[in-house]
């Protein structure tokens, strides 16, 4: 994609110490009280952050592996069959996770979960007047490829109603689950749809005061990898803390 | 240079349902969970440790659409990482427990070694939860190591006032070694969160 094409000869490799990771930049990320979603003002920690020194804790992950995926994890038209297809429209789901310097994280766990076409989880608590559809489970998993690519087969997700305000509802998302290359690269978070009329009323998606960041969550439509007769395409590359560069010297 | 940088993709909430997908077997989907909270085999070497706590809101409610995992090292004070993964496949040290069952977190585990000579042991922790659009990391420490908690660097980091929030207790009955940690989210007690 264009806006994440990055012109990594402005990048010496040698300088690049993977003992060390780039901050979090918190101008990317929702803070942790945003008033406007109600739940984290008393959920949010409000003291100030302890700032830590890189040790082998934050600098080290588990390898999860293609032997933790099973068949048809990464294809949720057909993980949750139980006697025929899932209702709703299907959509096949792509992207690369890389990390600041443009680097395809390889063989990382891509976890996502997601509403049926309806708007209702599959989770047991979920008490949405919505059916359930019984051939839909929702989640799913993929490990990246050595292009940091992943790539799934899903029904596009509903729209829902939440009690934080008046005639709340969240915009269609999928959410995803992501691990990197070290415990400070994990990141969770939500994709979105372009043009969805909620973006501009949901304080989840509205938290993040940088525009480029807020708007690097909205997938963009793909004709590449909508398949004919089948799946309309969405491409969504997300970006992971990666280990620190020193830019060079001009 | 650093202008070309791309922009980290922004952290937004877990929210309510993600056990199906992220915690199934431990919650009751068909699904094969790829981390639980029974992180050791019978055989695992070392101390075998319970851990467990409760998570407090701001107004002294306990939270129980949250998630935490937890990372550590093995007995020896290794990280089973991407670089030296674990030999006989059981023990991984990573852990994920869903708090919606028990009203808690849990984790069967062992007591993780120090990663080398001056760095106390501890077990490093996130939190994941509806009400939160970032995770917050945290570390555990033990009660039985304040000599080695002293000399640890991060530890030593942290107010004075603030660090007995980031030591578990140790509690010993029948033969079982159980760490209690709390999590306060805010307040007078509110845990010490790092900016890892």
């Amino acid at each position: 994609m264009s806006d994440h094409k990055i012109d990594t000869h402005k990048i010496d490799t040698h300088k690049i110490d993977t003992h060390k990771i780039d901050k979090r930049d918190w101008d990317a990320h929702p803070p942790y009280v945003y008033p406007d979603y109600k739940s984290t003002t008393f959920r949010g920690p409000t003291k100030p952050l302890v700032p830590i020194a890189h040790t082998l804790s934050e600098l080290t992950i588990p390898a999860f592996g293609h032997e933790q995926i099973q068949e048809f994890d990464n294809d949720l038209t057909i993980n949750g069959r139980v006697d025929g297809e899932p209702q709703g429209e299907r959509i096949q789901v792509s992207g690369r996770v890389l990390d600041e310097y443009g680097r395809p994280q390889i063989g990382t766990l891509v976890e996502i979960w997601q509403a049926n076409a309806a708007g209702r989880y599959i989770h047991k608590t979920d008490q949405h007047d919505a059916p359930i559809d019984p051939n839909f489970f929702g989640g799913g998993r993929c490990v990246t490829d050595e292009n940091g690519r992943y790539t799934f087969l899903s029904i596009k997700p509903g729209a829902y109603p939440w009690g934080n305000h008046h005639n709340a509802w969240r915009p269609n998302h999928i959410h995803f689950s992501l691990f990197g290359m070290s415990f400070a690269s994990r990141l969770v978070t939500q994709m979105y749809f372009p043009g969805d009329p909620l973006l501009a009323l949901d304080p989840i998606f509205n938290a993040t005061a940088d525009k480029i960041a807020r708007e690097s969550l909205v997938s963009k439509f793909s004709q590449k990898y909508s398949i004919p007769n089948i799946a309309l395409g969405y491409e969504f590359d997300i970006v992971l803390r990666g280990p620190a560069a020193t830019p060079m010297e001009a | 240079m650093m202008s070309n940088k791309l922009k980290q993709t922004p952290s937004q909430t877990v929210g309510p349902f993600f056990s199906y997908a992220l915690t199934p077997e431990q919650s009751g989907y068909n699904l094969k969970s790829i981390a639980s909270p029974d992180m050791r085999a019978d055989d695992t070497p070392g101390e075998h440790i319970n851990l467990s706590g409760k998570i407090y809101d701001g107004n002294g409610e306990i939270v129980s659409d949250a998630m935490i995992e937890i990372w550590q090292t093995d007995a020896d004070g290794n990280y089973l990482d991407r670089d030296t993964p674990p030999m006989d496949g059981t023990f991984t040290g990573f852990g994920r427990c869903d708090c919606e069952i028990k009203k808690e977190f849990y984790f069967n585990t062992v007591k993780p070694g120090p990663i080398e000579e001056g760095h106390a042991p501890h077990i490093n922790m996130i939190v994941f939860m509806r009400g939160m659009l970032t995770h917050a990391y945290t570390r555990i420490y033990f009660s039985d190591e304040s000599d080695a908690n002293e000399k640890d660097a991060v530890f030593k980091s942290v107010p004075t006032e603030r660090r007995h929030t980031i030591i578990a207790n140790r509690v010993e009955e029948d033969n079982i070694v159980t760490y209690q940690f709390d999590l306060h989210m805010q307040g007078d007690n509110e845990t010490v969160f790092f900016d890892v």
